[in-house]
């Protein structure tokens, strides 16, 4: 799926990186935990979390993931948006929890990791 | 090549900055994907826990043709039991730590994971020194 498509399954709304919309996404990984998102080997992955601060950012930049969704409509502050900027990313704010998020977009066809 | 960082114990808001400088000069060095990747991931991990665990340390990168070594030191508690700390789950991290999303005790073996050579020395009271080294040929190890 493209990351449009995903922004448009789960009602997100896209809040910066618009000029990546049409790149495509076939690997999700939800987790809070920083930790266990640095163990993850593959690249090009979408990160669905309820964890909006920089170590987010970081944590991803340091990952090649260069797509989060943020459950439960977290508030991502300037200082995060803007390293997420800086990093060429794409960020998408969701009123959804992780679990509903999960769930669409395994429905759809996006596959896990694990 | 000599790079030389500090890190600033308890900044979360700058940790990983030193993990990112070394991403885009890797990246300029034309290291091959993978390994700048596991040098990134080991590195990150490390400078973390001395935000985390520690009061300020200093990074030393050191590359040549074969190879990068990263030392690590720092100023704090250090680590009485190293076998113990290297096992999956094991942590002190505080509620602050575990709020920011590390403290599930994977650092020290991801690590480990990342890098060809690790050998951690601390002295409890003191601080703590991690050097790892990788290998720069993604077929050398
Ligand atoms: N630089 C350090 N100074 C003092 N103690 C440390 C240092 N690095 C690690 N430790 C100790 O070793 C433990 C295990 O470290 P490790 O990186 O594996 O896990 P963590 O940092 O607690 O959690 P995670 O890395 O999963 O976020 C820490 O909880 C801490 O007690
Ligand atoms: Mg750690």
């Amino acid at each position: 799926m493209t990351i449009k498509e995903i922004a448009e399954k789960i009602n997100g709304r896209v809040i910066c990186g618009e000029e990546k919309l049409s790149e495509v996404i076939e690997f999700a990984f939800s987790s809070d935990l920083m930790s266990d998102v640095l163990k993850v080997d593959r690249e090009n992955i979408l990160l669905i979390t309820g964890l909006a601060n920089l170590q987010t950012i970081r944590t991803s930049e340091m990952s090649d993931i260069n797509c989060i969704v943020f459950a439960r409509n977290k508030k991502i502050n300037s200082e995060i948006l803007s390293l997420a900027e800086e990093n060429g990313m794409v960020l998408i704010e969701c009123p959804h929890s992780v679990f509903k998020i999960s769930g669409e977009l395994y429905n759809a066809g996006i596959n896990p990791l694990y | 090549m000599q790079y030389r960082f500090k890190i600033a114990g308890g900044d979360f808001s700058n940790a990983g900055t030193v993990a990112s400088s070394v991403k885009k000069i890797l990246r300029q060095l034309n290291i091959d994907h993978g390994v700048s990747k596991r040098i990134v991931i080991a590195l990150y991990e490390a400078e973390v826990n001395v935000v985390a665990h520690a009061y300020s340390g200093i990074v030393e990168i050191d590359i040549d043709n074969e190879k990068l070594r990263v030392t690590i030191t720092d100023q704090g508690p250090g680590i009485p039991d190293i076998p113990k700390a290297m096992e999956e789950g094991f942590s002190t991290a505080s509620p602050q730590v575990r709020e920011m999303g590390f403290g599930a005790g994977m650092g020290l073996s991801n690590i480990k994971r990342n890098c060809d050579i690790l050998n951690i020395t601390s002295e409890p009271g003191a601080g703590t020194n991690v050097e790892m080294i990788t290998y720069l040929k993604p077929d050398a190890r």
